[in-house]
């Protein structure tokens, strides 16, 4: 049991090493989420309710989240190293584990910027969005990371990957929006967490079916 | 194809009409395949005739199209070398050993990983990043990471790609020291294993 | 390891009872229609456009069906490694893609004549199959995309189970989302359904499972005989 935990621990250090010192994908996510909030201050007529903007919100923390999602294996398949991975003794579920760590880690990164930036652009942010947020992430990641390596076999991986996660990242838009502007959140909250459980358990259980033949 | 050497009871690889096909590319047809217990088998032939698929196939990286491939040996007991390094550009040579030196379950994975650095000449180059290696430099942490748990099994596909001399000599040592193994040795040049060599197998 | 080995692939249904079920088929689905149109009793409220719900809901509950099954031999695949279990997974989902563009389909035409719009985002069923229809849309791009083999059966597994476990978490969600976010004005679900309806109902959903399991085999065997045909070629060549 330690010993998973001890490969999961390793591998999610790796990816936030990797990260930091190639600063390829959470600047971009950075400014992407900056940016797609700039835009939907033009895209909203004034006069807009403080709802579409909260949904707006969500939409933007959807398509960062891809932004981040597609990059989620670049390094390993730049050198080929999942094959080093898959041959390894570890399990193939502490990949999964480890990777989707390093990119919830990366998600929580952006939020800290994007929601700060929402909250200056229109309108101050509720705690119950940002428990939303937190739980939303979760979810993102855990499918995110298996429909990555998914897509990754394909030969259109930048195009499918977006195809593939965004029927199921509309029960977590759902949670979320519901949870911002509702006046009683916790049914939402709820189901965010029941979310969460559910895939995040099929996407452990079912990683190894991905990454091998 | 008769392998002379040592008599186990159990072949470590041991392949029956193996055949694999991409789509509708065959690259391996109805194979049959047996490395004994020590044995030291080199794969020839030319581009294309299936000796990395071959290696892969052993390895468990995917599984055949036909036939029967059984391979006695456990994923932490293989050693892979494939014709990419499978390290990490922007991990440090002693960082990317660690890694795999954790994910093999190494007790002593930061002493290994320094002395297979020393034992492939790397020892100086062991805090820089591995994108930063010429080719050579790549090849000699790619053997590095492939001997760094004491496998029991070598699958090495082109070892002594992009080797300079002193390189080479790296490697012969080491193999030499390993008497024991078991190993499969895609290679174009068979002459330079021929003296270990325990059988010969020929693609077409 | 496991032994591939291709000609065990042509396990499966045959034809032989082939029409045996299109004909069960055929029977159940124009009994319940009689049925439906001539012996159950007329809706109160919705008069005869209510009659539609004969065929939109036992077409939607078929194509539930279809993905059930579907994940089914999904999880046999991955399970066992048999190749066979990938077509079967594959035609089951495409069976259930086609009866759920039909429920959007008949679910828009029953939307115009009880409500007058094609569309709304009240009737949860119809939203609730707009989220499967893209799921599953989105399962045959990773098909067309992806290239035949090992890699494709497995990815296409997973992902069919992914769907399974996405219908009821996609009705949950659609329900609280509508408690809050687009009221369900409207909704189908009526009073106590009299003994006449469904009788009526259940003999049509029985013609519709019929008329799906005959359309999977048909398909099946089918695609079977393409791909013995390509395995010849490929000996041939």
């Amino acid at each position: 049991m330690s010993a998973y935990a001890g490969d999961v621990a390793a591998l999610a250090r790796k990816d936030l090493l990797l990260e930091f010192r190639s600063r390829d994908t959470l600047p971009a996510m950075l400014l992407f989420v900056v940016s797609a909030l700039t835009i939907f201050h033009f895209a909203l007529p004034s006069g807009s309710s403080e709802r579409a903007e909260t949904g707006l919100l969500w939409i933007a923390i959807v398509f960062t989240a891809l932004l981040g999602l597609t990059r989620a294996f670049a390094a390993e398949r730049e050198q080929g190293v999942l094959d080093g991975l898959v041959l390894a003794p570890c399990d193939r579920s502490a990949i999964w584990l480890g990777k989707t760590i390093g990119v919830t880690v990366f998600l929580v990164l952006a939020e800290l910027v994007a929601l700060p930036a929402f909250a200056l652009f229109f309108h101050p942010l509720s705690w119950d969005l940002v428990a939303a947020v937190a739980l939303a992430d979760i979810g993102i990641a855990s499918i995110g990371t298996l429909l990555a390596a998914m897509a990754a076999a394909s030969r259109a991986r930048e195009l499918l990957l977006p195809l593939l996660f965004l029927p199921l990242a509309i029960p977590v838009v759902i949670g979320g929006v519901g949870a911002s502007i509702a006046s009683n959140p916790g049914s939402f909250l709820g189901f965010l967490i029941l979310y969460d459980g559910v895939f995040a358990i099929l996407s452990w259980a079912s990683f190894e079916y991905v990454v091998t033949e | 194809m008769a392998p002379r050497g040592r008599d186990y009871t159990r072949a470590v690889i041991q392949a029956r009409q193996l055949s694999k096909r991409f789509g509708d590319k065959r690259v391996l047809e109805e194979l049959d395949l047996e490395v004994p217990r020590g044995g030291f088998v080199l794969v020839t032939g030319p581009n294309g005739s299936g000796k990395t698929t071959l290696l892969r196939l052993c390895a468990g990286l995917f599984a055949p199209t036909a036939g029967e491939l059984e391979v006695e040996a456990r994923r932490g007991e293989i050693g892979f070398l494939a014709h990419q390094p499978l390290v990490y550009s922007e991990l440090t040579a002693l960082e990317n050993l660690d890694l795999y030196g954790r994910l093999y379950r190494l007790p002593d994975r930061r002493e290994r990983a320094g002395a297979m650095l020393e034992r492939f000449g790397l020892w100086r180059a062991r805090n820089e990043r591995a994108g930063t290696f010429s080719r050579g430099m790549l090849q000699r942490l790619a053997l590095s990471r492939t001997f760094l748990h004491d496998p029991d099994l070598l699958l090495l596909d082109e070892p002594f790609d992009g080797l300079d001399a002193e390189g080479s000599e790296l490697l012969h040592t080491e193999l030499a020291e390993r008497t024991a193994v078991t190993a499969l040795v895609a290679t174009h040049d068979p002459e330079a294993l021929a003296a270990r060599a325990t059988a010969r197998l020929a693609l077409a | 390891m496991s032994t591939w080995l291709p000609s065990e692939d042509r396990r499966g249904p045959s034809l032989r009872f082939g029409p045996l079920f299109a004909a069960a088929a055929a029977g159940l689905l124009v009994g319940g229609f009689a049925l439906a149109f001539y012996w159950a009793p007329e809706d109160a409220d919705q008069g005869f456009s209510q009659k539609i719900f004969y065929l939109h809901v036992p077409i939607a509950l078929t194509a539930y069906a279809c993905f059930g099954w579907g994940a089914w031999k999904a999880l046999r695949l991955l399970w066992t490694g048999e190749r066979r279990y990938d077509l079967e997974s594959y035609t089951a989902i495409h069976m259930g893609v086609i009866f759920g563009l039909l429920t959007l389909v008949t679910g828009s035409i029953w939307a115009k004549i009880s409500w007058g719009e094609w569309w709304t985002w009240g009737e949860r069923q119809l939203v609730l199959f707009l989220i499967l229809f893209l799921f599953y849309s989105s399962y045959f791009m990773l098909r067309y995309s992806t290239d035949p083999g090992p890699r494709r059966e497995r990815n296409s597994a997973v992902y069919a189970l992914f769907g399974v476990v996405l219908i009821p978490v996609s009705f949950l969600a659609v329900r609280i989302a509508g408690t809050i976010l687009h009221p369900t004005i409207f909704t189908h679900e009526g009073a106590d359904l009299p003994w006449q309806m469904l009788v009526a109902f259940l003999v049509c959903l029985a013609g519709m499972l019929s008329l799906a399991a005959t359309l999977y085999r048909v398909e099946l065997t089918g695609k079977r005989i393409d791909a013995s045909l390509r395995e010849l070629r490929e000996l041939l060549a």
